[in-house]
């Protein structure tokens, strides 16, 4: 295994919520400048998939190594992911409303003095930085004491994603960051995905949005109850057949279950 | 104008200017109301001492409120330190000698209060009780068990102005302002411990992980979550802080009267509530200021001498609070940092019709490349 170069590789994961058998013998390979489109429906295991592998919660089997290193996951939450490298930016939850855009660049890992306490000048300075050249805010009107809350929803999501940039992650996982946001925002939110594959990183995309996910996914990963079913790379499929795939794939399953 | 417009820009980045301003308006009202009470130095001197004790509690509910949760057995926590100092004061200066026990029956009233509120915030952290169940519960329990091991009785504590617990804490201070009159009134001592608590506590909510961490958890405790806080762990330090916070309130107030009953702290719960309110802490979490509260605080605590001294009648005095308290709630939401900046806005664009509200279209916002 040292020997891989492989931003992720997961091996035979399993997850219980009590009875419920959430991830069932889960092997998932993320090379290390790949994008991987995760695809399934709701309730097919993608979110509780991204939260082991981002130490949310730990998963009840199996192994997995972030860079060829391996997790250990008895020790393992949020902060050590951020330690291994792994950056989550979710839909609606990677961002404190409230708080000034400063801060919450900073959550979790503040540049402190002595005893926690927390150096504003240089946060501030740094998240200037991110703004400016990381994301490219460019705009009047925002600056790093702006609110959170009176970002656009493509705005909020440029923001976690230039956080996770910064903080040199060579694994970005963006929980469907483009859920309820306009056209206009979404082309922004791609745009910050073209820029994490530019800068050589790898990345987890999750999304209903099966033209977004074309656009942007090097390879397609489609999980259905807990399982992956399929992992098919971009060069061997079109958006229409991907499409027809899982269509059929659904209709396959409605035959079954009627049979 | 664009001096003007920055000035309220300015305006508006003072964190509590609303609170203190009602403060001013407040004593200023009553300086005219009341010349011959509020124009001498003595009221402000009982007014220090008044307020010391709800401001230390106030500090503590800032941190409770900004998380998102609410503390209502801070008051029982308070007659419990009190009576442990006192039984501390009674029981254990035969082993130790009359300094040393003074100074251990303190620390062992901090140490009750750390204990009650850390059973808190094991309750609602790890086991998932809702704030205001488990620390109702906790209020109901303290108290019991207070007045249970107090035999229902007061404790007097005979001869406590000699020891060096009471010197350092709630001493009159002489000489600091000038002395008018035939028994001249120092400053308490508590007032200064107040005042530097409140400084030591701002640098704590704005200034350190910790405080960041509690305004975290108060916007969203799923965003604190995934983005690394502890939340269970910081949950558990905040209640104990505040368990902390109530017992030192608790000391000052026994220290000051020389006297522990079990019921002391009865009446604070809503005073307390409201000072926080008044110095504009968010009830939803996520934003509380300190300095707000330092003066909401004194708004409380001066009305009814205030309201006395301006001889109306007595009954006038919950009317007027009730107004105090809804005036300020209400100037925090039309004066907030946004809509000061909007009002200067309007001053601006005197001329030209007034937009209300600002459409965030996309050139307004960011350019993106």
């Amino acid at each position: 295994m040292s020997e891989n170069t492989a931003a992720l590789q997961m091996i035979n994961i399993e997850k219980y919520f009590g009875l419920v058998h959430a991830l069932r013998n889960i092997n998932l390979e993320v090379g290390s400048n790949e994008i991987i489109g995760l695809i399934g429906d709701n309730g097919a295991g993608k979110s509780t998939l991204v939260k082991i592998l981002t130490g949310v919660f730990p998963p009840t089997q199996g192994e997995f190594y972030i860079a060829g290193r391996k997790v250990n996951y008895k020790n393992y939450s949020v902060k050590r992911a951020h330690e291994y490298g792994i950056e989550t930016v979710y839909q609606d939850k990677s961002l404190g409303e409230k708080q000034p855009l400063w801060r919450n660049f900073f959550i979790g890992r503040q540049v402190t003095y002595p005893l926690g306490f927390i150096n504003v000048k240089k946060e501030k300075e740094i998240a200037r930085e991110i703004m400016l050249n990381t994301i490219g805010f460019r705009g009047r009107g925002i600056t790093v004491d702006s609110k959170v809350n009176k970002l656009s929803g493509g705005e909020r999501q440029g923001v976690a994603i230039g956080r996770a940039m910064h903080f040199e992650a060579e694994l970005i996982v963006l929980d469907e960051p483009t859920v309820a946001l306009s056209l206009k925002e979404v082309r922004k939110v791609l745009n910050f995905v073209h820029k994490i594959k530019e800068a050589g990183k790898a990345c987890v995309y999750i999304s209903h949005d099966m033209q977004d996910v074309y656009e942007i996914s090097d390879r397609f990963v489609i999980m259905d109850r807990g399982e992956i079913v399929a992992s098919i790379t971009k060069q061997d499929i079109s958006l229409k057949a991907l499409d027809e795939f899982l269509l059929g794939y659904a209709q396959g399953l409605k035959d079954k279950e009627h049979s | 104008m664009k001096k003007i417009r920055s000035f309220f820009k300015f305006l508006g980045k003072i964190e509590a200017l609303p609170v203190v301003a009602v403060l001013l308006i407040m004593i200023a009202t009553f300086m005219i109301t009341a010349p011959d009470v509020f124009l001498k130095y003595r009221i402000y001197m009982s007014i220090l001492q008044t307020v010391t004790p709800p401001l230390i509690l106030g500090l503590g509910l800032t941190f409770v409120i900004t998380a998102g949760e609410i503390d209502l057995s801070f008051p029982a926590i308070v007659a419990l330190s009190g009576f442990v100092f006192a039984w501390g004061y009674q029981n254990l200066d035969q082993d130790l000698g009359r300094a040393w026990a003074t100074w251990a029956s303190f620390g062992l009233a901090l140490g009750a209060g750390a204990f009650a509120g850390f059973i808190n915030g094991v309750l609602i952290a790890k086991v998932g009780v809702p704030s205001i169940m488990a620390t109702l519960a906790a209020q109901f329990f303290w108290y019991g068990a207070t007045i249970e091991m107090a035999g229902g009785r007061t404790w007097r504590l005979k001869g406590i102005q000699e020891d060096q617990v009471w010197e350092v804490f709630v001493r009159r201070i002489y000489g600091i302002i000038p002395q008018q009159g035939r028994a001249p009134i120092g400053v308490p001592t508590q007032a200064l411990w107040a005042l530097g608590l409140t400084i030591f506590l701002w640098f704590i909510l704005n200034r350190h992980k910790f405080g960041e961490s509690i305004m975290f958890i108060g916007d969203n405790a799923n965003v604190a979550r995934v983005m690394g806080v502890n939340v269970v762990a910081t949950k558990i330090r905040l209640f104990t802080m505040m368990g902390i916070i109530a017992a030192f309130a608790g000391l000052i107030l026994t220290l000051q009267v020389g006297v522990s009953y079990p019921t002391q702290g009865e009446g604070m719960l809503l005073l307390v509530m409201a000072a926080v309110f008044i110095g504009g802490t968010s009830i939803a979490g996520g934003y509380g200021s300190i300095i707000g509260t330092f003066f909401g605080a004194f708004i409380i605590i001066s009305l009814e001498p205030g309201i006395v001294a301006t001889k109306v009648s007595g009954y006038w005095v919950q009317l007027i609070e009730g107004l105090v308290l809804g005036a300020s709630v209400t100037l925090h939401v039309i004066i907030g940092e946004h809509n000061i900046a909007a009002f200067s806005d309007r001053i601006r664009r005197w001329s030209t019709p007034v937009r209300l509200v600002q459409p965030a279209s996309e050139k307004d916002s960011v350019h993106l490349p």
